[in-house]
């Protein structure tokens, strides 16, 4: 696919993204609001003896942004696929020199633009208003929030190219959201889970995400297993999605 | 294709089935270049099937298919720059505006037309900025025709070009879709609509149950079908029907109050004129009847199949088609040529 047309897409499904407020709500508003209310509550912002010495907004944050990440990646793309492919865009792109891979790709640019924007927003936010402070491991958090955003848009390329119909790829993305969010520790972070939860959460997507990029805020390399779980959500996922999409 | 240059479009043979249900069995025909061709049929005849194998989203299981001597599923990449499509029932994003939607298109091709000039020539200059959830049927219809021109295609497939265009609407389209033929553009028209036939189409293709059941101009269509036309008068003084009768040309005679009824084949007017003439009576209200390409179409293609609930026999009369519907006809007019 040619650069020009790829670039149209992505300045096209950009624009509609931004012309959609549930885009805007959830995506960047929901998130920034969550930090602030977490921020301003005096305990989150103490060292704790039962998180390891850490505190609750520093562990927040990266759990907010894979929070955003699924957001994008789980609740909203599937849907809007499954609706496009109900709609014949996928159809009518195919008729025309741009291929419907070329329209998937640009979601794909979209969701990860806007999932950086949004993660690099939050720490400023966090920075400014918090002290959070910056990931002390730059090169190994930017790699891990890049494995995050492949991985679920690999899922919700899986999720849209499974379901029947936009209602079902909204049901799927959204029933999905809840349980991984529960393993990257959006109810309990991890530092509290027991041992066995962490264990099972670490072969999960979200938690592998929130793992790799907990470990590159306290300074060291995001770790072979949480890597080698997104690779491997990317690559099935990936598969799974080249080998069942449909365009119409 | 070996270097016919005038043939835009060779269908040879196609048979397509999904699942047990045959839904194309062995349709044939070729499009000269500049023509305008009409698919005609009752829903589930296969047309849409044969079109989406034509712009190369669906593969025939036998048969061969070449789009500009391209082979449009293998060549996809060499045709799709030549080739525009108007889908049948194809959205666009709901908060994307006229012209983005334009731009985009046109950021597809290398050498695309002047898309303001394109829209404002649809009439869709007023709602430039509007977005599509917010358009009309018709300028929804209207828009899907723009983007399927915006390639400057030498091959355009247009599937229900005007369905919800209203009657006015529908003549501007006509109008563009005649100024794009006469710049040498090719064009597959499917349609259920016989007025639109009628008007645009050089030949027409009436497909049922996934065969072409015949394949001609929209005017020899009509006379092949009934291959008769009716005339009526009020004779200036009493007639002797056998005198009529006896032209040739006549098939019958009939009479309700003081007006006669002639049904009869080839030239029938002149015929009845002349034999009136030479005794001294004159037609008065003279009308001639035409079959159309409604008639032709009713006694082509089979009934639609019967809605569940409808018992067949059962079926009310006053269910028979209206006119213009194209949906079908009643199963005693039913012929079928193979």
């Amino acid at each position: 696919m040619s650069r020009k047309v790829l670039g149209a897409l992505v300045r096209s499904e950009a624009r509609l993204a931004l012309r959609d407020p549930g885009t805007t709500l959830f995506a960047v508003g929901l998130p920034v609001v969550l930090v602030v209310i977490l921020g301003c509550v005096p305990s989150f912002r103490e060292h704790s003896a039962d998180l390891g010495g850490a505190r609750v907004i520093d562990l927040y944050l990266p759990i907010t942004i894979v929070m955003v990440v699924a957001l994008l990646g789980l609740s909203l793309a599937p849907g809007a696929l499954a609706r496009y492919r109900e709609k014949g865009v996928l159809k009518r792109l195919a008729t025309t020199p741009a291929s419907p891979a070329s329209l998937l790709a640009a979601q794909g640019a979209v969701i990860a633009i806007l999932a950086v924007l949004v993660a690099a927003l939050l720490h400023v936010v966090g920075a400014a208003a918090f002290r959070v402070p910056a990931p002390e491991q730059p090169v190994g958090y930017v790699l891990a929030l890049l494995l995050t955003i492949a991985t679920l848009i690999a899922l919700g390329l899986l999720i849209a190219a499974v379901a029947p119909s936009s209602g079902v790829a909204n049901g799927i993305g959204v029933g999905l959201f809840y349980p991984l969010m529960f393993f990257a520790g959006l109810w309990v972070p991890r530092e509290a889970m027991p041992r066995v939860l962490v264990d099972i959460g670490d072969a999960t997507p979200l938690g592998a995400a929130v793992g790799a990029l907990q470990d590159s805020m306290s300074g060291s390399w995001p770790g072979l297993v949480h890597v080698g779980v997104m690779v491997a959500y990317i690559v099935l996922c990936g598969l799974g999605a080249a080998r069942w999409f449909r365009w119409m | 294709m070996a270097g016919s240059g005038s043939t835009a479009i060779e269908v040879a043979g196609l048979e397509k089935q999904y699942g047990d249900r045959e839904v194309l069995r062995g349709v044939s025909f070729s499009v000269r270049q500049g023509e305008i061709f009409g698919v005609l049929g009752p829903n589930g005849a296969g047309k849409t099937t044969t079109v989406e194998i034509i712009e190369g989203l669906r593969r025939q299981d036998r048969g061969t298919v070449r789009v500009l001597g391209l082979d449009p599923w293998a060549d996809r990449r060499a045709l799709t720059p030549q080739l525009g499509v108007q889908l049948q029932e194809s959205e666009l994003p709901g908060r994307m505006t006229v012209d983005e939607a334009l731009a985009l298109q046109a950021a597809f091709y290398d050498a695309p037309v002047d898309t303001a000039a394109l829209r404002d020539e649809l009439g869709l200059a007023e709602v430039r900025r509007t977005r599509f959830g917010k358009l009309s049927g018709g300028q929804r219809q209207r828009l899907s025709l723009a983007l399927a021109l915006v390639g400057d295609p030498r091959v355009a497939v247009l599937d229900e070009l005007t369905t919800g265009v209203d009657p006015h609407g529908r003549r501007d389209v006509w109008d563009l879709v005649e100024r794009i033929r006469d710049r040498g553009v090719t064009i597959l028209l499917v349609t259920h609509l016989l007025e639109e036939a009628e008007r645009l189409c050089d030949r027409v293709a009436v497909l049922d149950a996934g065969r072409i059941v015949a394949l001609d101009t929209p005017a020899a269509l009509a006379r092949a079908a009934e291959g008769t036309s009716t005339i009526r008068f009020r004779p200036s003084t009493p007639i002797d029907d056998s005198l009529l009768t006896a032209i040739p040309e006549v098939a019958s005679v009939t009479h309700t109050g003081p007006t006669v009824r002639v049904t009869g084949t080839g030239e029938l007017v002149h015929a009845v004129v002349v034999v009136l003439a030479r005794h001294q009576i004159v037609a008065q209200d003279l009308r001639i009847e035409q079959a159309t390409l409604d008639d032709a179409y009713l006694s082509l293609t089979s009934s639609p199949a019967p809605e569940p609930r409808d018992a067949g026999e059962n079926t009310p009369q006053a269910k028979a088609p209206a006119k213009a519907s194209a949906q079908g006809s009643t199963a005693g007019r039913k012929t079928r040529r193979s």
